[in-house]
């Protein structure tokens, strides 16, 4: 699979491209060209640095937005087996945006549930684009008492820009599907651990988002707005989206500072998108770590523990 | 217009009218006619007529006072500031504010916000977006929390989540019911991230008073929307709407912005919700203390209102 490059990483492009011909050049001919290779190399891996050792937030929010990121079913495939998908609300439909089902982590039994994009448009329109209805948030909360029922850990892996704000999404209570996760989701006798694999939309994303552990992918971002919908707001125009990403504080480091997040997950160099493997690995080693622990915790410590994480969050004067 | 008509701008008790007004108000036919409020505006005592926002009617002040602020032609439901709805609702003599003393910072050094808030608060003399307080309701021993959607919208950052898991768990101790009356533009951007978990916090908190049996009611007025919809305003164990409020997750300009489609008429109206079974009742303002007050002598355990074992 080829990669999109982004925009900013047009002089990595450059280089790989001069790479790639220097080489060719250089096959079946006498004259010496590894002094140059090595310089272009050494050259690469030095932009490569500099480029991805200092994003800023906007780039961030490319690297998590970009269509060859591995979602939701990518990391179920990659770090969990046996996946046995499971449809329906029980109600009204399936949310192609919400799926989940039931899973092993090594020998671990879980629950999974999350937000899927399409990887193109066609998949795009059954996935509502990540964006989840009043179903979604109802099929999730359903799995998510079964692994209450059944002992089985929960892995909530988000990925949204925001709840499907539409005319049927409002009919049926959008609103209250996700309030009610988060209401239940606080008292579910089992451990919850949610990750933040690319885009964290705000009420969407929370809506899976009350656990235990909240982990984020390094290059994911959570946030109570999107970019632009703020830079609308605060500067009359979207084209102010990556100064509303550096005020908003939405990075995994800034995220981490506030205590919002309990740890960042490393991705690949330069993104999850350049080696899902590599990915879903890194997040398994975590998700896996954290799983273990929490299920040494009795249960009514962990609800404590859980409802004081989430308790603690605030910052005002006059205590 | 030579007569001194001494109006209070805010609020009179009982949403009566002043004593030396009752005098010289006898009608609608007494009152000056709209074309001299234009030439005598500067002898006027400010805001004596205001302009129904749905049927455009004018109203005078006084008229406004006696029918709770509703619009005597339409019925349009007028904001109301959060010690109004106080007065409106709560026992003469129960109320007592708790939390008033919390202030927003500006944690995410976000750009003007510090000013903002001082500006609000100079403009409205409100502390907060919320104010909170326990008392009782025809007896009834609840804690109550009344968003007020002058101060910036009634948004929901750190300070308003704070006070709400407040007052929600000082309900639980106590043995009581909780009623929020909402109003709200939703989570406070200014307070980023922070303002989301807002809605986790408050949300968590209302689990606990659940699994203690004690009701939750939660009054949605105009508008609420956003975050505040999406958690403590929609988990009333009773839902109940003032007529023709506007409620939603997302505001109506998002919604057809990202549908393109027109919206259906009275689309996330109080009587929508209502038809699509959304809220369990619309009430009339002029009702609405005594219906809380059947709901939550229905609900509250024997014992409410002493602390809990």
């Amino acid at each position: 699979m080829k990669i999109e490059p982004l925009e900013f990483e047009k002089p990595i492009v450059d280089l790989e491209n001069q790479l790639a011909e220097i080489r060719d050049r250089s096959v079946g001919h006498e004259f010496e060209l590894d002094t140059d290779i090595q310089k272009i190399e050494a050259k690469l891996r030095k932009t490569k640095t500099s480029v991805y050792q200092k994003l800023t937030p906007w780039q961030r929010i490319q690297i998590a937005r970009h269509p060859q990121r591995p979602f939701m079913l990518d990391y179920v495939e990659k770090s969990l087996d046996d996946f046995i998908e499971l449809h329906g609300d029980r109600t009204i439909g399936d949310d192609e945006a919400m799926p989940g089902g039931f899973a092993t982590l090594d020998s671990q039994k879980v629950v999974v549930v999350g937000h899927q994009k399409g990887r193109d448009t066609k998949e795009n329109l059954r996935r509502n684009f990540g964006s989840a209805h009043p179903e979604g948030y109802r099929k999730a909360i359903r799995l998510m008492r079964m692994g209450e029922k059944f002992d089985a850990p929960i892995i909530a892996l988000i990925d949204t820009p925001g709840a499907y704000p539409g005319i049927g999404a409002e009919e049926r209570n959008i609103a209250e599907a996700i309030a009610y996760n988060l209401r239940e989701m606080m008292l579910l006798k089992v451990p919850i651990i949610a990750v933040v694999i690319g885009e964290g939309g705000s009420g969407g994303a929370l809506g899976i988002g009350v656990a235990d552990r909240v982990l984020i992918m390094e290059n994911a971002y959570y946030s109570i707005i999107s970019p632009e919908g703020c830079a609308a707001i605060l500067w009359k125009d979207r084209k102010y989206a990556p100064e509303a990403a550096e005020a908003l504080k939405i990075t995994a480091n800034d995220l981490s500072e506030m205590g919002i997040v309990d740890e960042i997950i490393p991705e690949p160099l330069g993104g999850a998108h350049h080696d899902h493997v590599g990915a879903a690995l890194s997040l398994k080693n975590v998700v896996r770590k954290h799983v273990s622990e929490l299920q040494k915790i009795p249960n009514d410590e962990l609800l404590e523990a859980r409802y004081q994480k989430f308790r603690n969050l605030g910052e005002f004067k006059g205590a | 217009m030579n007569r001194k008509m001494v109006v209070s701008r805010g609020f009179v008790g009982n949403f009566g009218v002043h004593e030396t007004e009752k005098h010289d108000v006898m009608g609608i036919f007494k009152k000056p006619s709209i074309k001299s409020l234009g030439k005598k505006k500067r002898d006027m005592p400010e805001g004596l007529w205001h302009k129904c926002p749905s049927c455009g009617a004018i109203i005078h002040e006084a008229d406004l006072q006696q029918r709770f602020r509703v619009c005597s032609k339409c019925e349009h439901h007028f904001t109301l500031t959060s010690h109004e709805r106080i007065e409106l609702l709560i026992d003469p003599g129960t109320f007592k504010e708790t939390e008033g003393h919390l202030e927003s910072v500006n944690p995410l050094g976000f750009k003007s916000y510090t000013d903002k808030v001082k500006n609000y608060q100079q403009k409205t003399g409100l502390k907060e977006a919320v104010l909170t307080g326990k008392g009782s309701i025809c007896g009834a021993p609840i804690t109550i929390a009344v968003m007020d959607f002058r101060f910036l919208g009634g948004s929901m950052g750190s300070v308003v989540g704070e006070k709400v898991t407040r007052a929600i768990e000082l309900a639980t101790a106590e043995n009581r019911g909780v009623v929020v009356l909402s109003a709200s533009g939703g989570a406070r951007m200014h307070e980023g991230i922070l303002s989301l978990m807002q809605m986790g916090k408050t949300s968590g908190a209302l689990a606990r008073h659940s699994e203690a049996k004690l009701p939750f009611i939660s009054v949605l007025t105009h508008p609420t929307t956003g975050g505040v919809t999406a958690s403590f305003a929609t988990l009333g164990d009773v839902i109940i709407a003032e007529p023709k409020c506007m409620i939603g997750f997302a505001g109506p300009r998002v919604v057809k912005e990202t549908t393109h489609q027109n919206l259906p008429p009275g689309f996330q109206s109080a009587e929508f919700m209502l038809e699509h079974g959304l809220v369990d009742l619309i009430v009339h303002r002029s009702d609405m203390r005594e219906k809380l007050g059947q709901l939550f002598n229905f609900m509250l355990p024997k014992n409410a209102g002493s602390a809990a074992a």
